[in-house]
């Protein structure tokens, strides 16, 4: 069956649903181009997901001191 | 921008997109705008423009927010006064628990994307400007001090420190005499305007100078205020974010502004009357000029050194 409009408050509310439907779009446009931004930038990027994060892995030790 | 749909079932008008942008004062919101770009251009370094475009945007966007929870928490003194009460919420188009809900969203919203575009002293500069005007100046003082404009003023005054922060990820010198030079310059702003829309204020209760000190008084701190403000601009002439164009500029309209506002000064109210507060709405339109003019010409002399015309 198709969608069709099933109420007039499909077409009044239409202009504030289509305001609302680009504000979302430019914030999705803004989040991917500040992400583009920072990786030029050389910004660090770690992943939260079944990686090791290099801001609070503890640091390697050499290994002279482990032999002593 | 509203159209004249109601809502059907209760009769009141529908709220469009146009009055949910309303809510945000995009008026105020274009002075936000211009300081705060010019606080983060003038600043020493620079970003990258996608993430000052982005900056610029969440500090308006912010600027927003506290204007939303300004016309939320104030729809009982705007259904009275004449200029605000065609504004969203008195007029009925959206209810004050959504402006405040959206004033909310909007300014966490804001924060958090400055603080990951940028960095987090920008974004808490932000945070507190919002705090500041939504909750010290207009729930707190602006009922309770003719200072009012005084203290909402300092919210206005944040912006250009907020681009700047946003740069350098600091407060400098620099940074606290552009806040100086908006502070300084909202006073005499705002005074003037309330000696020639003095019946709004008075029916609102809201405790303006100009009802609870008197005119004569109102015109004494005009003059004040102006020989603070005078100071203050010529000192951002004397930082390195200055240059000729900026002095220059900051000489010659703080001599008219003072011209200017020692004619409010000098006049008494007959006068004024007569030729229907002429004196007071050249000051009030210079006012606007002026403020345009300092940071147009820092960005002026930023141009010109980025240009290598003088400086490095």
């Amino acid at each position: 069956m198709p969608i069709t409009q099933t109420h007039e408050l499909h077409t009044r509310r239409f202009g504030r649903n289509l305001g609302v439907a680009l504000s979302l779009v430019a914030f999705a446009a803004i989040v991917f181009g500040m992400t583009i931004a920072k990786i030029r930038e050389g910004a660090s990027m770690e992943a939260f997901d079944h990686q090791p994060r290099v801001s609070i892995t503890p640091p390697v030790s050499s290994g002279s001191e482990d032999g002593q | 921008m509203t159209d004249a749909t109601t809502n059907a079932a209760t009769g009141t008008p529908e709220a469009q997109f146009g009055d949910y942008v309303q809510l945000l004062k995009p008026r105020v919101m274009s002075l936000v705008v211009f300081t705060a770009l010019v606080g983060l251009l003038v600043a020493p370094g620079g970003v990258s423009p996608m993430i000052g475009f982005a900056a610029i945007l969440f500090i308006a966007l912010g600027a927003g927010a506290s204007g939303a929870l300004n016309m939320w928490y104030d729809a009982d003194i705007d259904l009275i006064m004449k200029r605000t009460r065609g504004r969203p919420v008195p007029s009925g188009r959206v209810e004050a628990g959504e402006a405040l809900s959206i004033g909310i969203a909007l300014s966490v919203i804001s924060v958090a994307m400055l603080g990951l575009a940028t960095n987090w002293v920008a974004a808490g500069l932000l945070a507190f400007t919002i705090f500041f005007y939504a909750v010290i100046y207009t729930i707190w003082l602006k009922r309770l001090t003719p200072q009012n404009i005084v203290i909402g003023g300092a919210a206005g005054a944040f912006p250009p420190m907020i681009g700047w922060a946003a740069v350098t990820g600091s407060v400098s010198l620099e940074s606290i005499l552009m806040f100086g030079l908006i502070f300084m310059w909202t006073p005499p702003h705002f005074w003037a305007l309330a000696l020639f829309m003095k019946a709004d204020y008075q029916e609102a209760k809201v405790p303006m100078l100009t009802v609870t000190h008197g005119r004569a008084e109102t015109r004494r701190q005009i003059w004040i205020y102006s020989l603070l403000l005078a100071p203050v601009a010529l000192g951002v002439g004397l930082t390195s974010i200055a240059g000729p164009v900026y002095l220059a500029a900051a000489v010659v309209l703080n001599a008219i502004f003072l011209i200017r506002a020692f004619a409010v000064w000098r006049r008494d109210e007959a006068t004024s009357e007569a030729d229907g507060f002429s004196a007071e709405k050249r000051l009030f339109r210079f006012s606007l000029s002026y403020l345009f003019l300092h940071f147009g010409a820092l960005l002026a002399d930023s141009a010109l050194r980025l240009t290598g015309v003088w400086g490095a």
